[in-house]
C-alpha cells in the first residue's frame, strides 16, 4: 500500500514537474507583451456591473444565488477561454495556492495560456468569416485562425485588429487579415472579386450587432434600415479587387442595377448613422475602419463587449449576439462594460478578466437552499432568473468543448502546448473526428441548440469515449486511477476532479466505492472505467453549470 | 435580458415539450415491433382511399458533385453537345434517356423528368444548401432541408429511430437549420457495416450498472435545480438513445436479411444496399431518407465518371421504384434523384464538363407522382436557353404538396421573418391529382 500510494504520487509529481519546466520555457521564449493589468481597476468595474445586476434583481424582486464553489468557477473559466477543463495536476496546483487569491490566479494563467488564443481566435474567426472553405487558391482560413491567435496573443487592441480586417491591404499569404475579404469571393467565379454586400453585411453584424441584411434586397420591415442603408455601407467595399498583389482598392464608382427597374444606379458610401464620425480622407475602406472603430461608434464596444460574455457564460448577455440594435435600452451592464473597454484601448483580455470578475460570473447556478417556512419554488432558478442572470445560466457545451473536456479527463497531466507533439496530435486528430460526427455549430455557435439523440449516442457508445475509458495504464486516467490510487475513497475523488472539476458528495462517493470495494486489477480497472463513463454521461458533464 | 423573444426556438421547444407530454417518452405506445409494422403495411393494399391519402415518405438519392443532364436524364444524341453520348428509348414513346441507364428506361412509365431546372448556384456547397433546402443561401438564417421539413411537420407516429437518415453522406448532409438540430440527418454507412454507434461497447449487466450510477449522478444534479436540468432533456435523449439501441427498428438497416436475388437486383453496391435500407427504413415510418452516390464532378474525364457511377444508379433506382411498387408502399412514398447542378453542355480540354446551372434534371417518382414523362426543354446546341425554366423551389413545393404539407405555410425564421415553407409552385403536371 505504501508503495502504491507513493507511486502514485511520485505520477502527479514528475508530471508536475515537466509541466513547471515547459512553462518556464515557454515564458523565456515568448516574453509577455507588457500591458498591466490593473487589479483595482478590473475588480472596480466588475463591481459596478455587479451593482447594476443587483439594482435590476431587487427592482423585479428576484432572489440571486450565493458564490459558486472555486473549483466549478475554475472549470467555468478553462471550458470559456481554452474549450477543455482543469486537469487533475493543475487542480492540486490550484489548490495549493492562497484561497482568496486562487480565482484571480487561475484567470491571469489561462489568460496567458497559448490555448486561450487559439480558442477565442477561433470563435471570432466564426463571426469574422464564417466556416465555410471559402475561394480555394484565395483564401486560408487556418492562417486567418493562427494570425487573428498571435494577435490576440500579443493582446493586440481590438479596434486595431478589426481596423486591419476591414482595411488592410496585400496578398492573403503574408497580410492574413485580408483573408476577411478573399473570403467573400464566390468560389468557382474568382473574377468577380470581393462580394460587397457580403462584406456590408458581415461588418454590420460581426462588428455592430446590427442585421442589414434584409435591407439587401427591400427596406428592413421591423426596424429602420433601409436598402439605401445597406447599398452606401456596401459602397466601401465597390472599389475593393483581388490583384496580383493581393486586396487593394481601384478606381471607379459603386455601381448596383435595380432589382424592379432593372436600371444601373451610382451608390456613394455612406454610414447607415452618426455620418459625423467618418473621416473625410482616406480610402474608402479606411474610412470605413475608422467610423467602425470610433471610440463614440457605441455599437462597436457594445458588440464585442456581448460576444466576450457569450465566450464565457456560453449565452450573450443580449440575445441573439448579432442583433444588439444601436439605440436600444438594452443593459445597463452591458453599457458599463462598453464603456470600461473604450476606456482601457480596447483591451480585449482585461474586459474578459473583468466580466469572469463579476459575482455573476462566480455565482452558482442554483439559489440558495431555501429555509423551511419559504416560499421559494424547491424545482430552483425560474426561467426569470436565469433570464435576469439571477443564477448562472445552464448552458450546452459545444462540440469542441465536449471533446477537449473528454480527452483531458482521460489524462492526469494537462494537454497544452507543451504537450509532446504525439499527445498534441491525437488530441487534433480525435478532435476534428469527434466534431464532424457530434455536428458542428458552425458560425451560429451561441444560439440555443438542445442536445440530440446522435450526440447522445456518439458520447455512450462512440469509439472515442470507449478508447478514453477502456482499460489501458498506457493512456488512460481512469486504468491509472484504478491501479495507483493509494485507497477506493482517492480513486473516486480523484476520478470525479478529473471529470467533474469537484469532490463527490456523500451520497456519491458511498456509492462508488462500493462499486469499488475488494476489487484488483483488470475488474478493479474496469469498474474505473465504467465510473468514467457515467460521470462522461451526465448533464453536469455535458452543460455549463 | 433578451432583446426580442425568438419566435422559432420557442417554437422548436415547444415542440419539444409537446412531444414528450403526449406521453412519447412516458409510455408503451411506441413499442410497436418490427413485424407489427410491417403486418401493418399488409393490410393497407391500393385501396381507393389509400391512393387518395397523401404520400408519408420521401427518399432522396443525392448524386453528389453535380451529375451531367447530358449523360443521364436529358441526352441530345449526335448533336455536338452529346460529346458522342448515345441515347437509348425507354419504356414511354418519345422519352430517351442516356445510355447506361437501360433498367432505368425500363420502369420509365414510374418515373417524371424534370429537364428544365435552372438555378444560380454553381458552387457545390451553396448549389447543395439550395437543393436540400429550397432556398439559397442567407446570412439570416440557415434554412431545414426538405427531410427536417418532414419531420417537423409530420406525426411520429411509432417510430422508435431517427425519422431523417442520411446514408453515406457527404459533408453536407440534411440539416435541421432553424428548426433545431434535433432534426439533423442521422448519419449511416454503408447497410454492410453495422450502424454506428447503436451497440455498447460493454456487456448488458455493465451497462446497466453503467446507467443506474448515472441516474444517481442525475438525481444529485437535480437537487436545486430540477426546472432548469430538466430543461436541458438530457436525462430524456438518454433514455431515447438507449430506447433507439434496443429498438427493433434497427433492424430495417440490415439488408443481409433480404432476400439474395432482391440484394442481387439493387446491384451488391454501397449504394444498392443503401437503397435498399431506404425502402426497409420507409417501412418503419422513417420520414426522410438520403441516400449519398458520390463522385460525379466531372471536370476531366465525364464520360467514363458517369458511365462507372451510372453501375450503381441504375439497378439501384430501377430496382428501388419495382420494390416499392411490390411491397405496396408505392403510394406512401416518394423518390427524388437530384444533385447539386448539371454540366455543361460543352466538354472541355480535358473531356470533363464543368458546373452548369441553367437547364439541368431531376427525377421523380412514387404513388403521387404522374410518371412516363419529361417536362421543359434544354437547348440542344447547349445555350442557356431553357422551355419551361423550374426552379428548384418548384420540385420542393410540389413534393411538399405530395406529402399533404402545404408548402406556402409559413416558419418564422430566427430574424423574425416569417419563411414559407417552400418558396416555389408546385408543378401540376407532376402531380396525381
Amino acid at each position: 500500500m505504501v508503495a502504491r500510494n507513493l507511486l502514485f504520487w511520485g505520477v502527479c509529481a514528475a508530471a508536475l514537474a515537466a509541466f513547471w519546466g515547459s512553462v518556464r520555457s515557454w515564458s523565456e521564449r515568448q516574453p509577455r507583451p507588457m500591458v498591466a493589468l490593473d487589479v483595482n481597476s478590473v475588480q472596480a468595474t466588475a463591481r459596478r456591473v455587479d451593482v447594476a445586476f443587483q439594482k435590476s434583481w431587487d427592482d423585479a424582486g428576484l432572489q440571486h444565488a450565493e458564490p459558486a464553489p472555486k473549483l466549478i468557477v475554475a472549470r467555468r473559466i478553462a471550458l470559456g477561454l481554452t474549450g477543455t477543463i482543469p486537469s487533475v495536476e493543475e487542480i492540486r496546483r490550484f489548490e495549493s495556492w492562497p484561497e482568496d487569491a486562487r480565482t484571480v490566479l487561475w484567470l491571469r494563467e489561462t489568460l496567458a495560456d497559448r490555448r486561450s488564443a487559439d480558442f477565442i481566435a477561433e470563435r471570432l474567426a466564426r463571426a469574422f468569416v464564417g466556416v465555410e472553405d471559402g475561394p480555394f487558391l484565395l483564401y486560408r482560413r487556418r492562417r486567418f485562425v493562427s494570425w487573428l491567435s498571435d494577435e490576440l496573443a500579443a493582446n493586440r487592441p481590438y479596434d486595431r485588429i478589426v481596423n486591419q480586417l476591414i482595411s488592410g491591404n496585400g496578398l492573403w499569404t503574408d497580410s492574413p487579415a485580408t483573408n476577411f475579404v478573399t473570403v467573400t469571393i464566390p468560389p468557382g467565379e474568382e473574377d468577380a472579386g470581393p462580394d460587397a454586400n457580403k462584406l456590408a453585411s458581415r461588418v454590420a453584424r460581426a462588428f455592430l450587432g446590427i442585421r442589414l441584411d434584409c435591407a439587401e434586397c427591400h427596406d428592413h420591415p421591423f426596424e429602420s434600415w433601409e436598402q439605401r442603408d445597406f447599398q452606401s455601407l456596401a459602397a466601401f467595399f465597390g472599389q475593393t479587387q483581388q490583384t496580383l498583389r493581393g486586396i487593394r482598392d481601384t478606381a471607379g464608382q459603386y455601381t448596383v442595377e435595380d432589382r424592379e427597374t432593372g436600371e444601373t444606379k451610382t451608390i456613394d458610401c455612406d454610414v447607415p448613422y452618426r455620418p459625423d464620425l467618418l473621416p473625410q480622407r482616406g480610402s474608402q475602406r479606411s474610412r470605413l475602419a475608422a467610423w467602425v472603430t470610433h471610440p463614440e461608434n457605441r455599437a462597436f464596444s457594445r458588440e464585442a463587449v456581448n460576444r466576450a460574455w457569450a465566450m464565457l457564460f456560453g449565452r450573450p448577455l443580449v440575445d441573439p449576439i448579432d442583433n444588439l440594435g444601436i439605440d436600444g435600452d438594452v443593459s445597463p451592464a452591458l453599457d458599463i462594460l462598453a464603456t470600461d473597454f473604450v476606456a482601457h484601448g480596447y483591451d480585449f483580455r482585461r474586459l474578459i478578466e473583468v466580466i469572469a470578475s463579476t459575482e455573476v460570473f462566480q455565482q452558482d447556478s442554483r439559489l440558495p437552499a431555501p429555509a423551511a417556512d419559504s416560499d421559494v419554488a424547491a424545482d430552483g432558478p425560474t426561467e426569470a432568473h436565469e433570464t435576469a442572470w439571477a443564477v448562472f445560466p445552464l448552458t450546452r457545451l459545444r462540440p469542441e468543448q465536449v471533446v477537449g473536456a473528454l480527452l483531458q479527463s482521460a489524462s492526469l497531466s494537462t494537454i497544452d502546448s507543451s504537450s509532446h507533439i504525439v499527445v498534441r496530435l491525437a488530441r487534433a486528430i480525435g478532435q476534428n473526428e469527434f466534431v464532424k460526427r457530434y455536428g458542428d455549430t458552425g458560425a451560429e455557435e451561441f444560439s440555443e441548440q438542445s442536445g440530440t439523440i446522435p450526440q447522445r449516442l456518439l458520447l455512450m457508445n462512440g469509439k472515442i469515449v470507449h478508447e478514453k475509458t477502456k482499460d489501458s495504464l498506457l493512456t488512460n486516467a481512469a486504468s491509472r486511477i484504478a491501479a495507483l490510487a493509494p485507497d477506493d475513497e482517492t480513486a473516486v475523488e480523484t476520478a470525479m476532479l478529473a471529470v467533474l472539476t469537484r469532490r463527490p458528495d456523500d451520497v456519491e462517493r458511498a456509492r462508488f466505492v462500493e462499486r469499488l470495494a475488494d476489487t484488483s486489477g483488470t475488474s478493479r480497472r474496469q469498474r474505473l472505467g465504467d465510473i468514467y463513463w457515467a460521470l462522461l454521461n451526465s448533464t453536469e458533464f455535458a452543460w455549463s453549470h | 435580458m433578451r432583446n426580442e423573444s425568438l419566435p422559432v426556438d420557442a417554437h422548436a421547444r415547444l415542440h419539444r415539450r409537446a412531444v414528450l407530454k403526449a406521453g412519447g417518452l412516458g409510455g408503451a405506445a411506441w413499442l410497436t415491433s418490427i413485424a407489427g409494422l410491417l403486418a401493418r403495411e399488409e393490410q393497407t393494399p391500393n385501396s381507393p382511399r389509400a391512393a387518395a391519402e397523401p404520400a408519408q415518405a420521401l427518399i432522396v438519392l443525392w448524386l453528389g458533385g453535380g451529375p451531367s443532364q447530358l449523360e443521364t436524364f436529358d441526352p441530345h444524341p449526335n448533336r455536338k453537345i452529346s460529346g458522342g453520348t448515345r441515347a437509348i428509348p425507354t419504356a414511354v414513346p418519345g422519352i430517351q434517356l442516356a445510355e447506361g441507364l437501360e433498367q432505368t428506361a425500363e420502369q420509365m412509365q414510374s418515373i417524371a423528368l424534370v429537364r428544365s431546372l435552372v438555378s444560380k448556384e454553381g458552387d457545390h456547397e451553396r448549389g447543395t444548401y439550395l437543393v436540400k433546402s429550397g432556398y439559397r443561401p442567407d446570412p439570416t438564417a440557415v434554412h431545414p432541408s426538405i427531410g427536417a421539413i418532414c419531420c417537423h411537420e409530420l406525426p411520429t407516429g411509432g417510430t422508435e429511430i431517427p425519422r431523417h437518415i442520411s446514408i453515406m453522406p457527404n459533408q453536407w448532409p440534411g440539416r435541421g437549420g432553424f428548426l433545431g438540430n434535433e432534426y439533423d440527418a442521422f448519419q449511416a454507412n454503408d447497410p454492410a457495416d453495422k450502424v454506428p454507434d447503436v451497440t455498447s461497447r460493454v456487456s448488458e449487466p455493465r451497462i446497466r450498472q453503467r446507467l443506474a450510477d448515472l441516474d444517481m449522478l442525475e438525481t444529485r444534479f437535480r437537487r436545486g435545480r430540477s426546472r432548469a436540468a430538466g430543461a436541458t432533456l438530457h436525462r430524456e435523449t438518454v433514455r431515447e438513445a438507449r430506447r433507439m439501441m434496443t429498438s427493433e427498428q434497427l433492424e430495417a438497416f440490415d439488408v443481409s436479411q433480404e432476400p439474395a436475388a432482391r440484394l442481387a437486383a439493387y446491384g451488391d453496391t454501397p449504394f444498392g444496399r443503401g437503397c435498399l435500407a431506404a425502402r426497409r427504413l420507409v417501412g418503419v415510418g422513417v420520414r426522410c431518407i438520403e441516400v449519398n452516390l458520390g463522385g460525379w464532378d466531372s471536370h476531366a474525364n465525364n464520360h467514363e465518371v458517369h458511365t462507372e457511377l451510372k453501375r450503381s444508379l441504375d439497378p439501384a433506382l430501377a430496382a428501388l421504384v419495382t420494390d416499392l411498387q411490390e411491397h405496396e408502399l408505392w403510394h406512401r412514398t416518394l423518390v427524388l434523384v437530384a444533385g447539386e447542378f448539371g454540366r455543361t453542355p460543352r466538354v472541355n480540354r480535358l473531356g470533363g464538363r464543368d458546373h452548369w446551372t441553367q437547364g439541368f434534371s431531376m427525377a421523380l417518382a412514387g404513388g403521387k407522382i404522374r410518371g412516363g414523362q419529361a417536362i421543359g426543354q434544354t437547348d440542344p446546341e447547349g445555350g442557356r436557353q431553357v422551355d419551361q425554366p423550374k426552379q428548384v423551389a418548384d420540385v420542393h413545393a410540389t413534393l411538399l404538396t405530395a406529402l399533404g404539407i402545404d408548402p406556402t405555410n409559413e416558419l418564422i425564421s430566427p430574424a423574425g421573418r416569417p419563411l414559407k415553407l417552400a418558396d416555389g409552385e408546385p408543378i401540376g403536371e407532376l402531380l396525381v391529382s
